[in-house]
């Protein structure tokens, strides 16, 4: 954990890891675009507490937002809206805008 | 014997088949799921984990947090700016000083404010995740895959089967609690409420505005 942590507004793309483990970050998520909102706090690693191991040290968990169109593209059925979800630092890379595609930021 | 006697009224000996049947409470089959939990209990407490008096403890202390807790922290929240700056900045220690309940093994707690441009709807996409420690218990549908999988793919529709209808300029935001933080939603406070106090208002914040599938109640 060297990365220095998230600030809000930053853009965000979640991780694309398909593990068959454990895990919080939900398969809706994965790999898309978003934004920190805020930082949540250091909890321990559920992947590893959930197999009775301590997960320390803590990890660092975001709120962040994604636009409802970046989430189900062309399955979007209503008005926009936005959906938070918390997600842990490590399934979180900073994203490279790239020519505003996905981020709203 | 072909009848049983209840010391009001008899009943007529019945199969599990018949409506006046009493109730079974799994003597017969227990499914697997019940077992389990018996088993990992009973283990549990012959291992000293914890004891018996520990759960009854703890079913006590689930039992009394119910929504009529999340309505008076609601009120002080409307009346009270103090209060609901402080709720809104760090959660448990304003419950905790405002209400003297004591939340330190409970989840984390963040509240959301619902305004005039923005209705927050909380779900747990993952599980069940819930502010139990202010709210208690979970609704069944709150924890039925048909909620969880729709409200973040068509939440205005979800709303709307609630009775809930938002201006279409208000922004939903539909709060997915997938990890260690919970979240409580202050309902946006009815008009022709001005002056009135907390107990009064009280009663017009419903579970369901706490989750944001509605709004409190219109007096």
């Amino acid at each position: 954990m060297s990365r220095p942590a998230l600030a809000a507004g930053v853009a965000v793309k979640v991780g694309t890891a398909e593990p068959s483990t454990h895990c919080r970050t939900p398969h809706y998520l994965r790999g898309k675009h978003g934004v920190v909102v805020r930082t949540l706090g250091r909890y321990p690693n559920p992947e590893a507490l959930a197999y009775h191991k301590p997960g320390l040290p803590p990890i660092t968990l975001y709120q962040v937002e994604f636009d409802a169109a970046e989430v189900w593209g062309e399955r979007l059925r209503e008005a926009p809206y936005r959906i938070t979800a918390d997600i842990f630092e490590h399934w979180l890379e900073p994203a490279v805008p790239d020519s505003g595609q996905g981020n709203a930021a | 014997m072909s009848t049983h006697d209840h010391g009001d009224h008899v009943h007529p000996e019945h199969g599990a088949d018949d409506p006046h049947a009493p109730i079974d409470d799994f003597d017969h089959y227990r499914p697997e799921s019940l077992l389990m939990e018996q088993a990992l209990r009973e283990l549990l407490m012959e291992q000293g984990v914890f004891t018996a008096e520990d759960i009854q403890r703890q079913i006590d202390l689930t039992e009394s947090r119910t929504p009529a807790l999340g309505a008076r922290v609601i009120a002080r929240a409307w009346v009270d700016d103090a209060f609901r700056a402080a709720l809104l900045a760090d959660a448990k220690p304003a419950l905790g000083s405002a209400f003297e309940l004591d939340l330190a093994n409970t989840p984390e707690l963040t509240v959301l404010e619902n305004t005039q441009a923005v209705h927050h709807v909380v779900c747990c996409t993952l599980c069940s995740c819930y502010p139990r420690n202010i709210l208690g218990i979970p609704p069944a549908w709150y924890k039925s895959r048909e909620y969880r999988s729709r409200v973040v793919i068509e939440p205005r529709s979800v709303l709307k089967e609630f009775g809930t209808e938002l201006p279409a300029q208000r922004e939903i935001r539909v709060v997915d609690s997938t990890a260690d933080m919970r979240y409580l939603v202050i309902p946006l406070r009815p008009q022709g409420t001005e002056g009135w106090d907390e107990e009064r208002l009280a009663a017009l914040v419903t579970r369901d505005s706490m989750i944001g599938v509605a709004q409190a109640l219109v007096p």
